[in-house]
């Protein structure tokens, strides 16, 4: 018996995982926001600032 | 080895920040203010992360951290959501009329952030329960329990435990949403 509610609990985990991961790969592919790219393009900028100082 | 320079390995991990932002904080404006918090103090401390270590991880940290503390500072236990995140859903043929990706996510949404971000960790991003412990701050046991309580939680919502919610999953929902191109 414990061997069967074994196997109905790990393929219910299985399936809460394969959702789980769908939900969060749909998530992903959402289009990263304006503010972090731009914030990216000044990180960026600030670096090259700093190398080109050194 | 990872070859990449740091802060070019950095934005590959944004994408999944992004997720982990929005499944944690159920909040579009939240996540992204969360987020771009995390990228700045991430950036400026790169310095500080272990290379060979796993830095998708070491992100989390950081925005978890900015999260909870951004909470205790509003002195705001309940969250503001906006469900951003089931929102995202696209939505899937109604095969079964039973168990929908979007009853899936209502169902995710209604555990407490703790079980929801256990979950996030170690069922979609695999972690192991010792770096999701980690990433929390928390015991593996405890990690190994809140994931448990979670899935227990989750079954009940979903009524998983009945034999035949499960098979007509399977069959149904899963086969469909496991195919691509496939007419609604």
């Amino acid at each position: 018996m414990t061997s069967r509610s074994d196997a109905k609990k790990a393929k219910i985990a299985e399936y809460i995982d394969e959702n789980l991961k769908k939900v969060f790969s749909e998530l992903e592919s959402d289009e990263m926001p304006d503010q972090i790219v731009d914030l990216l393009s000044v990180l960026r900028a600030q670096d090259e600032e700093l190398k080109q100082k050194k | 080895m990872n070859d990449l320079d740091p802060k070019d390995e950095l934005v590959t991990h944004l994408p999944a920040l992004r997720a982990f932002a929005l499944s944690l904080t159920r909040n579009g404006a939240t996540a992204d203010d969360m987020m771009q918090d995390t990228v700045l103090k991430a950036w400026t401390n790169l310095d500080k992360f272990q290379a060979g270590t796993n830095m998708r991880a070491w992100l989390f940290t950081i925005l978890r951290n900015n999260f909870y503390s951004s909470r205790r500072k509003l002195n705001r236990e309940v969250a503001d959501v906006d469900s951003a995140f089931s929102d995202k859903l696209s939505v899937k043929p109604e095969h079964d009329g039973r168990l929908q990706m979007r009853d899936f996510k209502q169902a995710f949404e209604q555990l407490p952030d703790e079980q929801r971000e256990a979950l996030i960790l170690v069922g979609a991003n695999g972690f192991s329960y010792e770096e999701a412990g980690e990433t929390c701050g928390v015991a593996t046991g405890t990690m190994k329990s809140r994931v448990n309580r979670a899935r227990t939680k989750l079954t009940e919502l979903l009524k998983l435990d009945e034999d035949e919610a499960l098979e007509m999953t399977d069959t149904a929902t899963m086969a469909v949403v496991a195919t691509p191109g496939m007419p609604s």
